[in-house]
């Protein structure tokens, strides 16, 4: 379709070869060439006032930019990308509820341990899995869950503190409320485990 | 027999003053001395596309007797936060200038350029026939600096301040229009964030017979509109502020009737936060708007396309991306006239689309809409297909601005880069003056742009390309090129120091995240004596690091004033000594 008069001789035409594929290649090409990228984790698109620069090279993006297909991890946008001024910007659509688009990250301490844990409870799918993989990760082992009694048949009960500051045991409110109100986590241990776990 | 050069230089410059277009006037004055002399002489207006291009005193030594002045400042890029805070582009040392030069002065209009008050009080001093002052884009005044445009402005028909920063004082300053002050012709104060004196704002309009358009700012509620219309009902333009309050049926009937009464009324806007239900209350107008922006209104497809279906005429649409493609193919059956539309993102920092809005949209318009010219679209995926379906329904467009969403995205259903696509655009689309690119896109597609778009004046491009070749082929091809800005592409020295006097013949290129080194900076600085070279670096001093380090960011324009004296700290730029000099600046005001 296209004859162009192209002028040969001056830059590499085998440059210009259609590459399939994602990403950008030049890196790898040209040592002596470097992309400054200005990508940079930005708490909200309104923060980016101020042009921060790159701090170096940033020849590779974000893997999240390679695979379309995969679950879209939280990304690093890029500043002044896209293209909408302030004016615009302070018009869209108000940033989802923190925690929706990114993960929700709560600490997680267990008594008797000499340092936290950070979990995002986003990635589990209820209170089964998050017990679960607390238990991988403390080599530790917390029981069933019932109503009525709490965690039995171990020393450990996972409790968390709410948005009201109070603390709660783990299970007794359905997932979404409870990913929705958790603030930190905090696995007990022994008798006072033991208190929480029987009905008011 | 008199020859025609002898004619006395009053008969030529009345002759002049049927030329408008600025290209015929500079050519008349190349002709001939006499001829320059009258043109110099009779030359009212100006256009400065780069204020640092030329010197103030430059311009009133060439143009002694300018009544209109407009002046651009900051790049482009500036829109989106690429160009610090304090870069420059200073308005005070122009009407420091022109209060001395121009007393007759009647308008100035700027883009882009730092206003203080002080520069605004000066010119209600200093220009007695003043009669508009256009602030798109600028910032660094407050409306004390406004309330000084109204109380001295005697004469004063436009007060446009389209998408400026104003730092909010106070909302009195609408106050200080006398009351005997009637000529106001058109107001723009929808960038005003707080509350403007409401009751002023309504005697101001009820005082002025000759008000054709108004913008009012998000503050002023629905509730005030009824009896706004009804002091103007002469209208052309119209700017809502929020709509957002619940739908009292008094209300309502009321705004029913005020905008029946605004029969001339062709352009609507604002309509912040608006509730459907409000929208039918302007359908009395409708069938006559040619321009209706609707893109700051977060309303979902099916009420937008109700609306639309009432407007026949439409010239121009500006819409959020709610429109959905099924809006968009009402659009396309209902707005034959359509010649300007652009969808911007309502969501665009989230990964996953939030509406069903994709290339089919733009494709029905297309085809639809035979007189389509001028298309900015935001949207988070595209095919080649669809660009050449555009391309070859449309070869009439001269402005085309396509933004996917994400950077490298490709051809989603080929997963091939967009080159071809584009190079149907250029292809087809013979007078194409501006094209912003973006998806996945290897050097082919600058390749066709260099053979093809041969009428491009400016060129957009983020994340593209692979090697200088890119660079090359635009730089190379494109005759009539006068702005370029590049960010995030691999380019380079090579193109850039092959093509170095290109680059005189262009207003300015800006690139960030390339890959030109120090070094090069410094070269093309001394080959190009009439170029300014300025580096942008908040990092470091660029003389700190070896010559092969590549610079942040770029930004080469032409300029008869040589290098400029108000760089910030971050910006440099290489002396005659050929060493760089970062300025030290005391600001001008």
């Amino acid at each position: 379709m296209m004859e162009g008069v192209v002028e040969k001789g001056f830059l590499d035409m085998e440059d210009t070869e259609l590459r399939l594929g994602l990403g950008l290649p030049s890196a790898a090409e040209d040592p002596g060439k470097r992309i400054l990228g200005n990508k940079r984790p930005l708490p909200s698109p309104e923060s980016s006032d101020e042009c921060e620069s790159s701090k170096g090279s940033c020849s590779s993006l974000d893997a999240a930019q390679d695979d379309h297909e995969s679950a879209p991890a939280p990304k690093a946008q890029i500043v002044g990308w896209p293209p909408i001024p302030s004016h615009r910007k302070n018009n869209l659509q108000p940033k989802k509820a923190e925690g929706d688009a990114a993960g929700i990250y709560v600490k997680v301490s267990v008594d008797g341990a000499p340092y936290l844990r950070k979990i995002d409870l986003k990635v589990y799918n209820g209170y089964g899995d998050l017990l679960t993989a607390l238990e991988n990760m403390f080599k530790l082992t917390i029981g069933q869950y019932s109503e009525r009694e709490g965690y039995k048949g171990s020393d450990y009960s996972p409790t968390y503190e709410d948005k009201d500051g109070d603390w709660m045991l783990v299970g007794d409110v359905p997932w979404e409320m409870f990913i929705a109100s958790c603030k930190r986590l905090r696995i007990m241990r022994g008798s006072e485990a033991q208190g929480l776990g029987s009905s008011p | 027999m008199a020859s025609p050069l002898s004619f006395p230089e009053e008969v030529l410059e009345h002759i002049f003053s049927y030329l408008t277009l600025p290209s015929d006037l500079n050519s008349a004055s190349l002709v001939c001395k006499s001829w320059y002399s009258a043109d110099r002489y009779s030359r009212r207006k100006a256009f400065i596309g780069n204020c640092y291009s030329l010197s103030p005193q430059g311009l009133v030594s060439r143009f002694p007797n300018l009544r209109s002045v407009e002046i651009k400042g900051k790049p482009h890029f500036a829109d989106f936060n690429l160009v610090p805070e304090g870069w420059g582009g200073y308005f005070f040392p122009w009407v420091r200038t022109m209060s001395v030069a121009y007393p007759w002065l009647e308008e100035i209009r700027l883009k882009r350029m730092v206003v203080s008050d002080e520069a605004l009080e000066l010119i209600g001093r200093s220009f007695p026939n003043f009669r508009v002052l256009v602030l798109a884009f600028c910032d660094g005044f407050s409306t004390d600096g406004l309330a000084a445009i109204a109380a001295n402005c005697r004469h004063l028909r436009e007060l446009d301040l389209r998408e400026s920063e104003v730092e909010d004082s106070s909302g009195h300053w609408i106050s200080r229009f006398p009351d005997s002050f009637t000529s106001l012709v058109s107001l723009n104060i929808s960038c005003i964030a707080s509350e403007v004196n409401f009751p002023a704002l309504e005697r101001l309009v009820s005082r002025c017979p000759n008000l054709r358009s108004l913008h009012l700012n998000r503050a002023v509620p629905i509730e005030h509109l009824p009896n706004l219309l009804r002091r103007a009902p002469q209208l052309v333009d119209f700017g809502t502020g929020t709509c957002s309050s619940e739908v009292h049926p008094d209300i309502y009937s009321n705004l029913v009737r005020a905008f029946a009464g605004c029969r001339g009324l062709r352009n609507l806007c604002g309509f912040w936060d608006v509730i459907p239900a409000y929208l039918p209350a302007v359908y009395s107008v409708c069938f006559g708007l040619t321009t209706l922006n609707l893109s700051y209104s977060t309303i979902p497809s099916p009420d937008l396309a109700n609306l639309i279906n009432q407007c026949p005429n439409l010239q121009r649409l500006w819409v959020l991306d709610y429109i959905e493609d099924s809006g968009l193919e009402a659009v396309a059956s209902t707005c034959k006239d359509l010649q300007e539309l652009r969808v911007f993102p309502s969501a665009p920092f989230i990964p996953e689309a939030n509406v069903q809005l994709t290339e089919q949209g733009l494709v029905h318009v297309s085809l639809g809409c035979k007189k389509l010219q001028s298309v900015l679209y935001f949207c988070r995926q595209f095919s080649n297909a669809a660009l050449v379906t555009i391309a070859q329904n449309r070869p009439n467009l001269t402005r085309f601005r396509l933004c996917i969403i994400e950077p490298h995205t490709p051809d989603y259903l080929t997963r091939e880069p967009l080159d071809m696509g584009f190079g149907a655009i250029v292809q087809h689309c013979r007078d194409l003056r501006r094209l912003s690119l973006s998806g996945l896109l290897t050097d082919r597609v600058f390749e066709y742009i260099g053979t093809y778009a041969k009428k491009l004046e400016m060129l957009s491009v983020a994340f593209a390309g692979h090697t200088d070749a890119g660079l090359h082929h635009i730089l190379s091809g494109c005759d009539r090129l006068r702005k370029l800005e590049i960010r995030d592409s691999p380019f380079g020295d090579r193109a850039l120091l092959t093509n170095a006097a290109k680059l005189e013949t262009m207003r300015s290129l800006w690139m960030s995240s390339c890959s030109v080194s120090f070094g090069a900076c410094k070269l093309l600085s001394r080959m190009m004596p009439r170029l300014n070279v300025e580096v942008i670096d908040e990092n470091d001093d660029p003389c700190s690091r070896p010559d092969n380090c590549m610079v942040e960011k770029l930004y080469i324009y032409r300029s008869l004033a040589g290098p400029r004296f108000d760089m910030p700290g971050f910006v440099w730029t290489v002396n005659e000594e050929n060493s760089t000099m970062r300025s030290s600046s005391a600001l001008p005001s």
